[in-house]
């Protein structure tokens, strides 16, 4: 990776990683109550995410024909399935018992709360069991 | 009405929002990569683990990136922390057993899921598409019973 490409990619996890912390979606709690109906901050720090994502998402290919320090724009991989919604709804069942999403778990490290060093170490052994899953026979078949 | 919907305010909702909007953008307009941050929990797998699952193209050609991105995450929390955050640091009162096992849940689900709240909810809804938003309804509605569930029980 060239340091420019480096460089690009840590300044935008920090813009993504201040921008968590600052709507405080780093804290179990906030997100919990965004859960339980007592606030829905949540709503916002989502919508005001998605309106820029997809402005830039569909302008950009548009506008500039191939990113400024690559060759192509990359177009996220979606097909409705079992998997998609089955995984989303256990998904959904963690985050309602923990209140931590991947995001969160990770820029957390940044805010000293040691404590979700245990959510985070919780999603690397998930992720491993769900590709250890699909790794044996009965699982590969789809 | 304000009062009700955000008791803690809400300008640094929409703020922290807007940013990380900008922070998913400016990696695709720079790079063209898309920055859903599950997918690293599988792609840093593959530097340790030889199973087939783990060493598909799309995970090892992927991981570096993905891995500073997420350093990226911690580096940004860390600034806001500095500048903005109390002495200190942030702590939570929720017990380790439902972070535990619900880190667990997350992991396995979002993967199984192909994304989480800023793959499905963020860079799938701005790429329009609508298995982001059934995946986005799907764990809105699970998470809202869980955690009314764990209240009702006695839990955080």
């Amino acid at each position: 990776m060239s340091v420019s490409k480096f460089l690009a990619v840590l300044v935008s996890g920090a813009l993504f990683g201040f921008g968590l912390a600052l709507s405080s979606m780093v804290s179990p709690e906030v997100v919990l109550s965004f859960l339980r109906f007592r606030d829905f901050g949540l709503m916002l720090v989502m919508g005001g995410a998605v309106c820029v994502t997809l402005l830039v998402y569909q302008l950009a290919p548009r506008l500039l024909g191939r990113p400024l320090l690559g060759d192509h724009f990359s177009i996220r991989p979606s097909a409705l399935d079992r998997d998609i919604i089955l995984g989303a709804a256990i998904f959904g069942v963690g985050w309602g018992l923990c209140g931590v999403c991947p995001g969160p778990a990770i820029a957390g490290l940044g805010t000293g709360n040691w404590d979700l060093l245990v959510a985070l170490a919780g999603i690397a052994v998930g992720a491993y069991a769900q590709g250890w899953l699909r790794d044996t026979p009965a699982g590969a078949a789809d | 009405m304000t009062l009700s919907l955000f008791p803690l305010g809400w300008g640094h909702y929409l703020a922290g929002g807007l940013l990380i909007g900008v922070g998913v953008s400016l990696l695709f307009v720079l790079t063209g990569w898309v920055g859903g941050m599950s997918t690293v929990f599988s792609s840093t797998w593959s530097y340790v683990s030889r199973r087939p699952f783990f060493q598909q193209a799309r995970f090892v050609e992927t991981r570096v990136w993905r891995l500073v991105f997420a350093l990226g995450l911690v580096v940004g929390a860390a600034i806001w922390l500095w500048v903005l955050g109390p002495t200190g640091g942030l702590h939570t009162g929720i017990p380790l057993w439902q972070l535990g096992a619900g880190g667990l849940l997350v992991g396995f689900g979002a993967r199984l899921s192909n994304g989480c709240t800023s793959g499905h909810g963020i860079c799938g809804l701005g790429s329009l598409q609508w298995p982001s938003l059934v995946a986005v309804l799907t764990f809105m509605a699970t998470g809202f019973l869980t955690a009314n569930a764990v209240l009702f029980l006695g839990g955080r």
